[in-house]
Formats: C-alpha cells, sequence, structure tokens
C-alpha cells in the first residue's frame, strides 16, 4: 500500500495534527512502510472468524445508578492553559 | 544495601537494621550522584519520599507495619501522581501536575510504600528502546552506549543500576518484559484487567496492563499482592477477589510440562540468544520439568495485528491531548483548528505521531473492515493458538527478544526494524495472558531474558516457575554494579 503526499496531509488534518512541509516525504515513506508490512494480514483468510475486540471477551460492567465521584471542577481545572469563570477559554469560535 | 532485592529489605527493616528514612536517603543519595550517566528517571521527589520513609517508620514504631511499609519504589512516569508531573515522557505533558493518583499509586501509599521519583520511558509508551522520550534516551546500565529496551527503560534501568530496589511498568506490547530482558530484571506482564489502568495514561486500552519490574520472582509477588486486584474505577477490571501472589513461590516443579514454540526457535534466532535460553530449559528439566514442542502457527501475524490495533486506540485515546483541558498549548492560536493542530504538533514526538496516523488512517471512512476489523480477526487467531497450546502444557518458554540490547541510535532511522524487536513478546499483549521475563543468561556482556507465558489468571504459577529457577541459578543476582560496570 502505498500513500502520497496528499494522503498524509489528508491523515494529517483527519488527525488534527501539523505536520511541517519538510517532515512529509519521510512520514509518507514510513506509513507506506508500515501499511506494507500490516497488509501481510491480507493473505489470511478471515471470513468465517468472529472479531476479538476484548482479550477475554468481557463485556460492559454495570452498575447502579448513583453519585460516586464530587465535583471538582476547581481543582481539575487548576492545570488548564487557560480558564475563566469556570470555562475552558479557546479561540473565537462563532462569529 | 543496594544489593538488596525488597524482600530482603523488609526484613532489614523489621530487624531494625535500618530506618525507611535511612535506606530512602541512601537511595536518593545515590541517584543524585549515579543517575547522570543513565537518565532512568525524569523526576525525583526527593521531599515527599522523605516524608513518606518518616510516615513509615513512624508507623512501623506503632506496631502497624505491613509487608511494604517503608519499601521504596520507583513508577514509571505513566502512573498518574498527584502533586507531582506526570509527563508520560512527552512535551505534551511535560506541565503536567496530575491533580489525582492513578489506583496503583494509590495502593502503595496505602500500603506505606516510599516513592523515589518517576522513570523515563518513551514517549507515551510507544517504542522499544526508550529513545523517544522528551527527556532523552536512557542507557542501559550493563553497556551505556546500548539501549535499556522500552518502553519501560527507566524503570528497568534504575533497578538493574540499583536506583531502586524495584519498580512499576507498563506494557503494551512487551514494554515490561523486553527492557527487563535487555537490563537484566524480572518483569511480570498479568493478565489483562489484573492491575488497575485508572490513572495510568492510556496508549492502547484492550492491551495496555501495569505490572511489576523486580531484582527477582519473589519481589514480583509482593508488589502484585499490592498493585494487583479490582478497581470499580476501571471498566475492564477483572472482578476477581485478591490473591496472594507469594502463596505458591515454593512448589516443586516435578511434572511440570513446558511448550516450547518451534516459531520462536527459528534458525533466524540470535544463536547467543538461543543457547541461553535452552540452557534455562535444560535446568527446568533439572528441575523435574519436561518438554515438548508445540506450535502457534500465526505467530508471524502479531506484528501485522499489533500495527493496526495498537495505533487505531492510540489514535482514539491521544485525540484527548487538544491544548484545550490540559497540557501543552501552542502559542498564539489563530483559530480554534489552529490551535487542535499546532498544540499536537509541536507537543507530540516523530513516533506518536506517526502512530496517530496510521490509527486515524486505519479507522477512516472505506477502510475499517480492511484494517481494524481484520486485525481484530487475526487477534482472535492468535489467542486460540495460545488457547490451543495451553491445553496441551503449563507454561510456554522461549526467548523475550530476538536480540540483546542494540546501540542507542541503530534502530531509529526504520521504525518496522524497531517493531520487529517485539515480536516474541506483544502476541501475549493481543491475546490478553500473563508472561515474564527472566535472566537466564549473558552475551558479550548483556544480559539475555527467558520469556515464560501462563493461561489466564495463572500469574502464581508463573512466579513459582520463574522462582523456582531463581532458586537454582544467580542470573537475577548479577548487577552492572557488581561486574564492575
Amino acid at each position: 500500500m502505498s500513500l502520497d503526499r496528499s494522503d498524509v496531509e489528508k491523515i494529517a488534518h483527519l488527525a488534527r495534527l501539523q505536520i511541517d512541509e519538510a517532515d512529509i516525504p519521510e512520514y509518507t515513506q514510513n506509513l507506506s512502510n508500515i501499511l506494507d508490512l500490516v497488509d501481510q494480514m491480507q493473505a489470511v483468510d478471515t471470513s468465517s472468524v468472529e472479531p476479538m475486540d476484548h482479550p477475554t471477551d468481557a463485556v460492559q460492567r454495570l452498575r447502579i445508578d448513583e453519585v460516586s465521584e464530587e465535583n471538582q471542577r476547581d481543582k481539575l481545572q487548576s492545570v488548564s492553559p487557560a480558564v475563566d469563570l469556570g470555562l475552558f477559554q479557546v479561540p473565537k469560535v462563532i462569529e | 544495601m543496594f544489593e538488596k532485592t525488597l524482600a530482603e529489605l523488609a526484613q532489614g527493616l523489621n530487624n531494625g537494621d535500618y530506618s525507611s528514612v535511612e535506606l530512602t536517603d541512601a537511595y536518593l543519595n545515590r541517584i543524585k550522584a549515579e543517575d547522570g550517566q543513565y537518565n532512568s528517571y525524569i523526576t525525583v521527589t526527593e521531599e515527599q519520599a522523605l516524608a513518606q520513609a518518616k510516615a513509615a517508620d513512624e508507623t512501623r514504631a506503632a506496631g502497624n507495619a505491613g509487608p511494604f511499609t517503608g519499601l521504596p519504589i520507583a513508577h514509571k512516569d505513566i502512573f498518574c501522581t498527584e502533586g507531582v508531573r506526570t509527563s508520560c515522557g512527552s512535551r505534551m505533558l511535560d506541565n503536567f501536575i496530575s491533580p489525582y493518583n492513578a489506583t496503583v499509586i494509590e495502593k502503595f501509599n496505602q500500603a506505606g510504600a516510599v516513592s523515589l521519583g518517576k522513570t523515563n520511558m518513551d514517549e507515551f509508551a510507544m517504542g522499544s528502546s526508550n529513545e523517544s522520550s522528551f527527556y532523552g534516551a536512557v542507557k542501559n546500565p550493563w553497556n551505556t552506549e546500548c539501549v535499556p529496551g522500552g518502553s519501560s527503560g527507566g524503570s528497568a534501568a534504575a533497578v538493574a543500576a540499583r536506583l531502586a530496589p524495584a519498580a512499576t511498568g507498563t506494557d503494551t506490547g512487551g514494554s515490561i518484559r523486553q527492557p527487563a530482558a535487555l537490563c537484566g530484571i524480572t518483569g511480570l506482564k498479568p493478565t489483562y484487567g489484573r492491575v488497575s489502568r485508572f490513572g495510568m495514561i492510556a496508549f492502547a486500552s484492550s492491551l495496555d496492563q501495569g505490572g511489576p519490574m523486580t531484582r527477582s520472582a519473589e519481589d514480583a509477588a509482593m508488589m502484585m499482592n499490592v498493585m494487583g486486584g479490582f478497581d470499580g474505577r476501571d471498566s475492564t477490571s477483572l472482578q476477581m477477589d485478591s490473591e496472594d501472589y507469594c502463596a505458591d513461590l515454593s512448589k516443586p516443579l516435578d511434572g511440570l510440562k513446558i511448550g516450547l514454540p518451534k516459531e520462536y526457535f527459528s534458525d533466524d534466532l540470535n544463536p547467543a540468544i538461543a543457547q541461553q535460553v535452552q540452557a534455562a530449559i535444560k535446568e527446568y528439566e533439572a528441575l523435574g520439568a519436561t518438554t515438548q514442542e508445540i506450535s502457534l502457527p500465526n505467530t508471524a501475524l502479531a506484528v501485522p495485528a499489533y500495527y493496526i490495533i495498537a495505533p487505531a486506540e492510540a489514535s482514539s485515546n491521544l485525540s484527548r491531548f487538544d491544548g484545550v483541558r490540559y497540557g501543552y498549548r501552542c502559542e498564539s492560536p489563530v483559530d480554534l483548528e489552529d490551535l487542535y493542530k499546532r498544540s499536537r504538533g509541536e507537543g507530540f514526538g516523530a513516533e506518536v505521531k506517526r502512530r496517530i496516523m496510521v490509527g486515524t488512517y486505519a479507522l477512516s471512512e472505506g477502510f475499517y473492515d480492511a484494517y481494524y476489523k481484520k486485525a481484530q480477526q487475526i487477534r482472535r487467531l492468535i489467542k486460540q493458538d495460545f488457547v490451543d497450546a495451553l491445553s496441551q502444557v503449563d507454561v510456554i518458554m522461549g526467548p523475550t527478544t530476538p536480540h540483546p540490547a542494540f546501540k542507542i541510535g541503530e534502530k531509529t532511522s526504520d521504525p518496522i526494524d524497531m517493531y520487529m524487536e517485539d515480536i516474541f513478546t506483544l502476541s501475549l499483549n493481543l491475546a490478553g495472558l500473563p508472561g515474564m521475563s527472566v535472566p537466564c543468561g549473558q552475551t558479550n556482556g548483556l544480559p539475555v531474558g527467558l520469556q515464560i507465558i501462563g493461561n489466564y489468571f495463572a500469574e502464581r504459577q508463573l512466579l513459582n516457575v520463574a522462582h523456582r529457577f531463581q532458586q537454582a541459578t544467580d542470573w537475577h543476582h548479577l548487577s552492572p554494579v557488581s561486574a564492575g560496570k
């Protein structure tokens, strides 16, 4: 599976990652090589195999719907880059 | 003092040979004097350590000491520690002072342990050499030109260099066992779900598992008695009664059936590694075990399946690092998209970006069935190989790694070259099985690890199998310090 520059630019955008222009050729090569490696899987017929998404096939545990955590907003926001009045600050989204 | 195991140090504390404050102070001084050459710690928490040691001594004086009271250990910098920087080896979290404790940290605190500090690691646990850390590479104490392995390379190097009697680690594809092998220490990756993941910064949630990195199997059992157990705050925590991991350590091995996967002993295996592992297996035969060849036919598919599943889960988990709520934020973002992209682009290193992009691609529209679903189907085949094999034998043995420690810089140019280092370890994470690495020899002055794989929930048996070997051999006692390195 070979990717080109525009594929890498699209993936980086989907992942919201800024990639330096100069690094794109190397990422393109690395990602193509990794996809070649994982393509070894395609040689195996898995049509009758159930996908496995948990090591011990456990199911989601349920609990009684009651409050288990207290509100620690101020403590948890103490490590935030920009907070005002308990709200996270970001650049203006709506004009 | 620095050559003593946790079990021996606990005895010394009980006998009053030294106090926890004296022991902790000795380790802190040794870290200050020696860690410049290894870079095994990111943060040393001197003040907190001495306060914990003082409290432990008071607990002991009051007659309330437990088995772990006053014992100093180090924690991989992936476990959130309240009031302490928890960086995960990344610029992204360089400024993150955790406002809460991981369950593992909480449990060690409750047991009266002393935390010396936070150990270096590959960025977000993605790596097999500890070279991807924002805080610089860790050096292998056996040869400082070599890597210690990864991602728990700082923990492994600290234990090997006697800068901590023991440490915690995490293992997503071999990150406890591989560095344990390359640094000549003992490491246990428990069954998925044994050790709580709460507050353990997530890489690939269906594979991540915390565990002990120690001088001996006995110490690993002592650590598991603290670390293990159900945690309601981890949605995938195993709901099983807690058990005494030390209970079966000394059971005889008569009649133990050991399976040797032919795929692990191919002609490609490094001859020195093969020789040391074969010698260890002979030792097991002398201890009463029998061996038989088994097959794990889908072994070669573990690397391809892993490098879809782990990056896919990572791309999802690491989307939380957005420059908004905590962690690194870029300077003067012009709009929200710029804030996300530059914070992530500047905050993450190259390997993390690679894996996020592989995962994003595999999960993107139109590719899901070909990559993620396919990898999950392969994952079941790999698990089934182990289930079949473990219906014939009690444990499986082989090398932990295909080579001894390699040179710093040797494998950084080709990510795939690095990925192949984990060929023997990552299939266990896909299957969710427990595994250990124990030192079983040396080649050119570098340690060799024996991997022991057990059935689900069979940690006590693994620890027993490893402990009996360590009763009969001295490999785990070798240290770069006593070897004059």
